[in-house]
């Protein structure tokens, strides 16, 4: 059964990742993500970890998607892009070998290395538990990290009013 | 109702240790909001504040430092951070070179009508990402760091609206660097599978504790391999480089000088955190691939310099080759990290670093006011004839350039000669005649900017270049120091000796 699981959104995970690069419109490319997204919470519930899935449908394919297709929406870009231009002819064909090149070394190493990985702790079947170790890792081991990601997103409103304000003229 | 849990232990908070980072993110939160409340400041108050700031920060670093060589290292909230002279030589050097920016970005932002405090604020954020970057004791936090500063580098590489190429320039380095970020993350998963933990000093542990089982081990080297993609990519070593001239062409020059100083401290503190402290275990897998680095960076780097003719994309072909100088320096750390005696290669880096961060900000603060001369022109003939029109000045470029080629007498040399004999130390002998090799060949590149300066003369029309006070006082200081450093080196040399004892 877990493997039946793991295989069915494993598979949802890769079409929708494919679908983000290969669909033309990107709509479609933004839809693609939900399933990808969706495919991740599938298996965060098969580990146990329900409230990390419930984050992700909510947050994630529930907010941050859909303001993707805002945005996309909103800035017309309903056009496919012409991507036949290559300035250097021999450079998607290397791509190509690189890229199987560097996934056939990760799945090696990984396949190589299936047998050592220790199992893990499973969560007790109590409803808070997944919160309550969340709660504990964010606020002891990861506290510093968790308030800095607050100075990560000073970046973002500080980034985005410097790139979209209207500029006076003649002031200084 | 909630239950109490009585096994949480919080961790505690140093929060005087923490200074540097709780200043320079204070300083950013007071630009943006009080700046957003109160109409325009008056003419080059967010540049001060933005300098004060980071003086502030870096003498909290020095303060920390005087704690750290009396009570020794530690590790701060829970573990999450490293508190040693590493991390806060990485701060000092931040700090400088964000305090010498800021002196030339007033002028550039009030001449083109754009004074605001955004610009600053996401300075201090870039700055504040890089500190923490260098005292991270934990992967995860180092990625937050590494973001923190990468995304204020891609909004103030295109911050320049008004310009295509500053637009190119940002875009370009966002979609690469989030490419590279996501190797890096991955690497770090990697390890994770492979050490069960993010924090340095747990995974030492694990190192220390496990049986090497056949196979067992595939995982930290493949996530190691990703790693070096990562950083490889922030540190711009071949072949990981191709952004950086565009970039750093395309870029406003203010910001160019920042990606070149506090961008490249950041990275390479970044990477001796993760493989020199934090995987010594490995040190014989990943020490090849950053002699390959090394070389490459070497070699692709000055020669490309040499053919340029913009002094930008020079400047920026000529930070490769210097990346390929720091990790010869890295290249050394690798030969006994995780020893008792660890060797000349950590401080040697850290020199470099702190040494070259002054060199370049400099550099560029002279090419951004012979640029904005010429509507913006950076090639070489703009520059051509400044020593008529501007003796002071040229004067200071000619100091900024015989550093950065290693002339002796100057910081550029005490650089230079650190990491080559921290090579020959550990008998890398082929690097450290490659270096030099290099060296020599970059200083070619150098020359050439100093005959257009010298010896040519300019067009008749052309104004003399008009020397701000901030910018005048940035580029004096950096002058200085350079020279100051190549005479009497002594103490900053002693001073780096101690950050081979970390935290962990």
């Amino acid at each position: 059964m877990d493997f039946v699981v793991f295989i069915l959104a494993s598979a949802m995970v890769i079409a929708g990742a494919l679908g983000v690069v290969l669909r033309p419109n990107p709509v479609h490319a933004a839809l693609s993500l939900v399933l990808t997204l969706f495919g991740v919470a599938v298996h965060f519930v098969a580990l146990g970890a329900h409230f990390l899935a419930a984050v992700q449908v909510i947050v994630y394919a529930g907010a941050i998607v859909v303001l993707f297709l805002f945005v996309i929406m909103l800035l017309g870009v309903d056009k496919a892009e012409d991507l036949s231009i290559e300035p250097f002819p021999i450079q998607r064909p290397l791509a190509a070998v690189v890229g199987a090149g560097v996934s056939g070394l990760l799945v090696a190493a990984i396949v190589g290395a299936k047998d050592t990985i220790p199992e893990g702790t499973p969560l007790g079947a109590d409803g808070d538990q997944n919160i309550r170790a969340l709660a504990r890792n964010l606020f002891s081991d990861h506290v510093f990290a968790f308030e800095f990601t607050s100075v990560l997103l000073i970046v973002a409103v500080a980034g985005t009013v410097l790139l979209t304000r209207k500029e006076k003229k003649g002031s200084a | 109702m909630l239950a109490q849990d009585d096994f949480f232990l919080a961790p505690g908070i140093e929060w005087f240790h923490l200074g540097p980072v709780i200043a320079l993110v204070s300083g950013a939160l007071v630009l943006l909001v009080v700046g957003a409340l109160t109409p325009r400041w008056p003419r080059g108050l967010y540049a001060y504040v933005t300098a004060l700031t980071a003086a502030v920060a870096g003498g909290l670093a020095v303060f920390n430092w005087n704690d750290i060589t009396d009570d020794g290292v530690s590790t701060l909230v829970g573990g999450a951070l490293a508190f040693d002279t590493f991390a806060q030589m990485i701060t000092i050097t931040v700090c400088a070179a964000t305090l010498l920016v800021a002196l030339v970005t007033d002028d550039e932002l009030r001449r083109a009508g754009k004074d605001g405090p955004e610009v600053y604020a996401l300075f201090l954020i870039a700055a504040t990402g890089a500190v923490v970057m260098g005292s991270a004791n934990d992967l995860i936090l180092l990625f937050l760091g590494l973001e923190t500063l990468s995304l204020a580098l891609y909004v103030l590489a295109a911050s320049d609206r008004e310009r295509p190429t500053s637009q190119e320039a940002g875009i370009k380095y966002f979609v690469l660097g989030g490419f590279a970020s996501a190797f890096f993350l991955y690497g770090i998963a990697l390890i994770y599978g492979g050490t069960q933990s993010t924090n340095i000093g747990e995974i030492i542990g694990s190192f220390q504790t496990s049986v090497l089982l056949d196979g067992k081990d595939t995982l930290v080297l493949a996530g190691i391999a990703l790693l070096i993609v990562g950083l490889g990519f922030k540190v711009a070593a071949v072949p990981f480089h191709m952004w950086t001239p565009d970039v750093y062409q395309g870029a406003p020059t203010n910001v160019t000088a920042f990606m070149a100083s506090v961008g490249k401290a950041g990275a390479f503190a970044a990477m001796l955190r993760v493989l020199v402290i934090a995987l010594p275990f490995h040190r014989d897998d990943w020490r090849p691939a950053i002699w390959v680095l090394a070389v490459l960076s070497l070699v692709i780097g000055s020669v490309l310099a040499v053919v340029q003719t913009d002094v930008k994309r020079m400047l920026a072909y000529s930070s490769i080759s210097h990346a390929g100088f720091i990790l010869v320096g890295v290249e050394a750390a690798g030969h006994n990290a995780g020893e008792l005696a660890p060797g000349d290669g950590m401080p040697s880096v850290l020199t470099y670093l702190l040494l070259y961060s002054v060199l370049t900000v400099g550099s560029f603060a002279v090419v951004s006011l012979v640029a904005r001369n010429n509507g913006g022109d950076t090639s070489l003939d703009a520059f051509k004839g400044l020593a008529q029109r501007r003796p002071t000045i040229a004067l200071a470029l000619t100091v900024f350039l015989l550093a950065q080629a290693g002339v002796p007498l100057t910081s550029g040399f005490i650089a230079k000669w650190g990491v080559i004999q921290a090579a020959v130390e550990e008998e890398s002998y082929a690097i450290a005649i490659i270096a030099m090799v290099a060296a020599v060949v970059a200083a070619f590149l150098y020359l050439r900017i100093m005959v257009s300066t010298w010896l040519e003369t300019g067009a008749e029309s052309t104004e003399r270049e008009a020397v701000p006070f901030s910018t005048g006082v940035a580029v004096f200081s950096a002058a200085a120091f350079t020279l100051l450093i190549g005479v009497w080196p002594g103490w900053l040399l002693d001073a780096a000796e101690s950050v081979t004892t970390y935290a962990k």
